[in-house]
Order: C-alpha cells, then structure tokens, then sequence
C-alpha cells in the first residue's frame, strides 16, 4: 500500500515538475548560457560512450546475423539487419540507457545534493524557483542532444556491422553489398521513428531523474540513495515506455 | 564599515516601508516529536528581534516557518498581511534569510553567488551588480575571495558570503540562522554592527537566531528565548541582564563548575 502511495505521490509530482517547467519557456532565451553548458554535459560528454558502445552492438548484430543465416543463405540481407535493428530499436535504448547511467545520475546527485545542503531553499526564498533554472536548461538541452547521439549511435553501428560483415571469414560480404541491403529495405521513417523513441526516452529520464533529485530529503546519505532509485526507475521507464512507444510508432 | 552618518544606502536606491511578522500559536511536530509548541510572539516593523535557546529547541525550524519553507501543524505566521505559507508572500515582500550552514551555491563563485538574485530578476546591469555585489564584499571584508568557489572558502567566510548574499538583496525583512557562529570576536562584533545599521538606516526588520549573549544584548530591541519548543522569555535586554526566570539565568549565565561537572549531575 505505501509503495503504490509513493509511485502515485512520484508520477503526479514528475507531472507538477514539467508543468511548472514549461510554464518558464519563455525565460530560455535568457537562459542560453545555462542551456548550452547543459548541451555541453550531455551531449559532449556522452558522445565516445555512445559510440564505443554502438559500434560494438552493430558488430555483434552483425555477426549474430551472419552465424544464424548462413545456414539459409541468406547472408545478403544481413545490411538489412543491422540497419533496421539499429535505428528502429537498439540505437535509441542503448543511448537512453546510457543517457540514465550517465547523465541522468548526475543530474539526480547534483540537484539531490543541492537540496540536501539547501540550496534549493535558497533558491525558493530568493523567489528563484528550481523548476525555471535547473529543470527547464536540462529538458531543453536533452532534446536538442538525444536525435544527434541517436543519429551517431546509428551510423557508427551501421559502420561496426559492415566491418565485421567484411573482415569476418564466414560472412564475408562487401560494404557496398552490405550497404545497398541496409537501403534497401529501410525508410526515413525508420530512422524518424528511432528518433522519436530516443527523445520520448531522454526527455522522461531527464524528468524523472530531476524530480527524484529535487525530492530528496534528509541528509547526505539518501543523495546516494536517491542516484540508485533515479537509475533504476528511468531503466524501469525506458524498457515499459519502449513497447508503448513502439506500438504507437506502427 | 559606513559610518551611521551615511544616508544612501548602499543596496536599496529606493524607500520600502517595513514590514512586521506575527507568529500566532505556531505548532510543528515531525512525526509524533513536538518541535514547537504554540508559540506566539510578533517583531515590530523595523525592529531587530533576538531569538535565543539552547541546542535542538527549535529556532531553526521556525525561522523556516517564517520564510515559508515549512508548513506549520498548527497556528499560522504572517509577514506583512500575507500568509507566510502562500507563494505571493514572496513576491510582494522581499525576504531573505541566512541559513545555519550558509547554503551557498557551490557550482558559484562567491561574485556570482551574490549576482544571482539581481540578474535572475533583471534588477541591475552588470555594471550595476559589480557596483553592489562590490560594496557587500567590501562590507563583510571579502574583496579576494569573489573568484573563489564555495568549497575553497573557511567556515566563517562561507557565513560571511551568505550574510552578503542577503544584503545584496535589499531585503525588507532579514532573518538570520546564527549569523556569529564560528566567526572571531571582532567579526561578530561587525556583523552585530551591520545588523544595527540596516535597522537604524534602512529599518529592515529584522530575526536574529544566535547564541551570541552579547549580540542580544547590545542591538536587540526585544529577545525571546526558546526552549523545548516553547518561548520561556519575552523582553528587552534590560530585562534580560537579570533574570527573575532560574531556566533563563542558567541559560544565559552558565556557571562552569570543574567540582560538579553537568554530565556527573545526569548520572546521578
Ligand atoms: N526535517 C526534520 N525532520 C525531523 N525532525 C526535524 C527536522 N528538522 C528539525 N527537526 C528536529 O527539530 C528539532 C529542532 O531543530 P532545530 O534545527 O530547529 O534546532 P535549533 O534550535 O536550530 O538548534 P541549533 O541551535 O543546534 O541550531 C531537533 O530536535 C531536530 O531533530
Ligand atoms: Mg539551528
């Protein structure tokens, strides 16, 4: 009963976040240093992780793909594969996961300590509220970041699968044939669709991630506290969000 | 330090009048812990009251209480004719605080600490916050640590940056959670002085928490003394120099009996 209570008393108090949020809009003009130092944290800093991590997916899609068709001869259509289950799935997961292990512990550690040592109240009496400088910067830098680490995630997992595609012995197909396959069978929807998903993720994590920070209380114990919670329960909303997300997308 | 002959003050260009704060029957219980206990007392527009009492009675949690951060379990405060509690207090009434552990901004410099609330609000230029945030450093005798980050800061200069935090803020109505606490002699007798000063020139009304005995009684016009969550003294320092209450005087005059050690009369 107290669990439901508090998951009710964090969904309508992530809801009240974003409203406030969006309802200083208009102050972003005035706030680009902020945004931009926020582009900066989460799209800079996340980038080689981004693309380490999608370009072994490719490869390992790729190789996956060929050790499983090559019984049926099908080997041709592994560009098909990877280019599909990169832009349309896994680029988008893998980069709101890292964007939860990543970013959004960070921004739940630094605004959770920021309440702890009460800067957040000093914030409130200064009649500065939180949501306007410290969520809105977040929000906006996440959306304008995510598409350009989907896209990378993309490309450079596009690019791990055809070397793999080439070098390993038993699959062995060209990049230009591996290329022509990805094509072939995939629409800019696709790739829209991935986008979509991926900014759907981010934004939520983001949220989720700011409110638990905002929301802790106590001392500098539960900072760490709040970091798990935060990364469990964004991993939680990718994985639920992605099937209705899907679904939606179809 | 200006001298009180001074007439321009150095944060507020233009006149406020002052406020008042009525606490009425304020209750708080954190669980089933009685923090406050029906406490009533009120602080005159422009007056600089004093609020003293040991360790954990609560001043604390009622200064949040006056700035809004808490919400009382019983009775009610009001500052001004607003409701301490209603998020409109904050916009008609200009308050500030300073809190017990300083609260400063620690991703901030101590300059941009003490900007904030003047660029967030658009009240100067930029040439008009150097101007001012210049003035408060130099009052709390901070002018080489603007640079500085919070963390690079000792306990008393990150009092003292919070304290300026809040001048800069041309608040008319001023709290401060142990302002004196952990700074030498000399710099508490100067904040002591900078209290006073706002209060004669610019009649910022104005709460003190401290422990500082001397503090309550030079500048206090009244001081209330708080202890298990009830407000055991209400007077003027006169009253306070020779107290009729035993409590009050044991409080405030603390014999130190090497022969009888307090920790030996607990065990007994
Ligand atoms: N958020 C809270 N939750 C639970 N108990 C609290 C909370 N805040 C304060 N208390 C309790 O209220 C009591 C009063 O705390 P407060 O901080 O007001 O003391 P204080 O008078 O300011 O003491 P000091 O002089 O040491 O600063 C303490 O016993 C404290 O444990
Ligand atoms: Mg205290």
């Amino acid at each position: 009963m107290k669990q439901i209570l508090s998951v009710l008393e964090g969904v309508g108090s992530t809801w009240l976040l974003l409203l406030r949020a969006a309802s200083y809009v208009g102050t972003l003009p005035r706030q680009r240093t902020r945004f931009f130092e926020q582009c900066y944290l989460i799209g800079y800093t996340t980038l080689p992780i981004v693309a380490i991590l999608s370009f072994f997916i490719g490869s390992v899609l790729a190789l996956q793909a060929g050790y499983s068709m090559q019984n049926f001869g099908a080997k041709q259509f592994i560009g098909s594969l990877v280019g599909l289950s990169m832009a349309r799935e896994l680029g988008p997961v893998m980069v709101a996961i890292l964007l939860a292990g990543r970013v959004g512990s960070a921004i739940t550690a630094e605004l959770a300590s920021m309440k702890v040592y009460q800067e957040v109240d000093a914030l409130v009496t200064m009649n500065i509220p939180p949501a306007r400088i410290l969520v809105l910067p977040r929000l906006a830098a996440v959306l304008a970041m995510v598409p350009v680490l989907a896209i990378i995630a993309d490309l450079v997992g596009w690019f791990g699968g055809a070397i793999v595609a080439k070098y390993v012995a038993f699959i062995s197909i060209e990049p230009e044939a591996y290329f022509t396959a990805l094509r072939r069978f995939m629409k800019f929807k696709d790739v829209m669709n991935g986008l979509i998903k991926a900014e759907c993720f981010g934004f939520v994590v983001t949220l989720v991630c700011c409110n638990i920070g905002l929301n802790t209380r106590g001392g500098p114990r539960e900072i760490g506290a709040a970091v798990t919670r935060a990364v469990v329960v964004s991993l939680i909303l990718i994985l639920v969000l992605d099937y209705f997300v899907t679904k939606v997308l179809m | 330090m200006p001298g009180p002959s001074q007439t321009r003050n150095p944060f507020t260009e233009h006149e406020t009048p002052a406020v008042s704060v009525a606490i009425e029957g304020l209750s708080k219980s954190f669980g089933n812990r009685v923090v406050l206990d029906q406490v009533t007392f009120s602080v005159q527009p422009g007056e600089i009251f004093v609020l003293m009492g040991p360790s954990g009675s609560g001043k604390s949690v009622l200064l949040k209480h006056v700035i809004g951060l808490e919400q009382p379990s019983g009775g009610r405060v009001q500052v001004d004719q607003y409701d301490a509690t209603a998020e409109e207090t904050r916009e008609k009434v200009r308050m500030a605080i300073v809190f017990q552990a300083g609260a400063l901004f620690n991703s901030l410099t101590v300059y941009d600490n003490l900007a904030l609330y003047l660029r967030e609000h658009d009240l100067a230029s930029e040439d008009g916050i150097r101007e001012k945030v210049g003035r408060a450093l130099q009052i709390l005798s901070l002018e080489g640590a603007a640079e500085k980050y919070p963390s690079e800061l000792s306990g008393g200069m990150k009092k003292r940056v919070a304290i300026a935090r809040a001048l800069v803020m041309e608040p008319q109505l001023l709290l401060y959670d142990e302002p004196t606490s952990e700074l030498d002699p000399v710099m508490s007798a100067t904040i002591s002085e900078i209290i006073a000063l706002l209060k004669n020139e610019y009649h910022v009304t104005t709460l003190v928490v401290s422990h500082d005995r001397d503090l309550a009684l030079n500048i206090a016009d009244r001081v209330g003394i708080l202890m298990d969550g009830r407000l055991i003294f209400l007077g003027t320092p006169a009253d306070l120099r020779e107290p009729k209450d035993p409590r009050v005087a044991a409080f405030l005059y603390p014999q130190i009996d090497l022969q009888n050690p307090r920790y030996k009369q607990l065990e007994t």
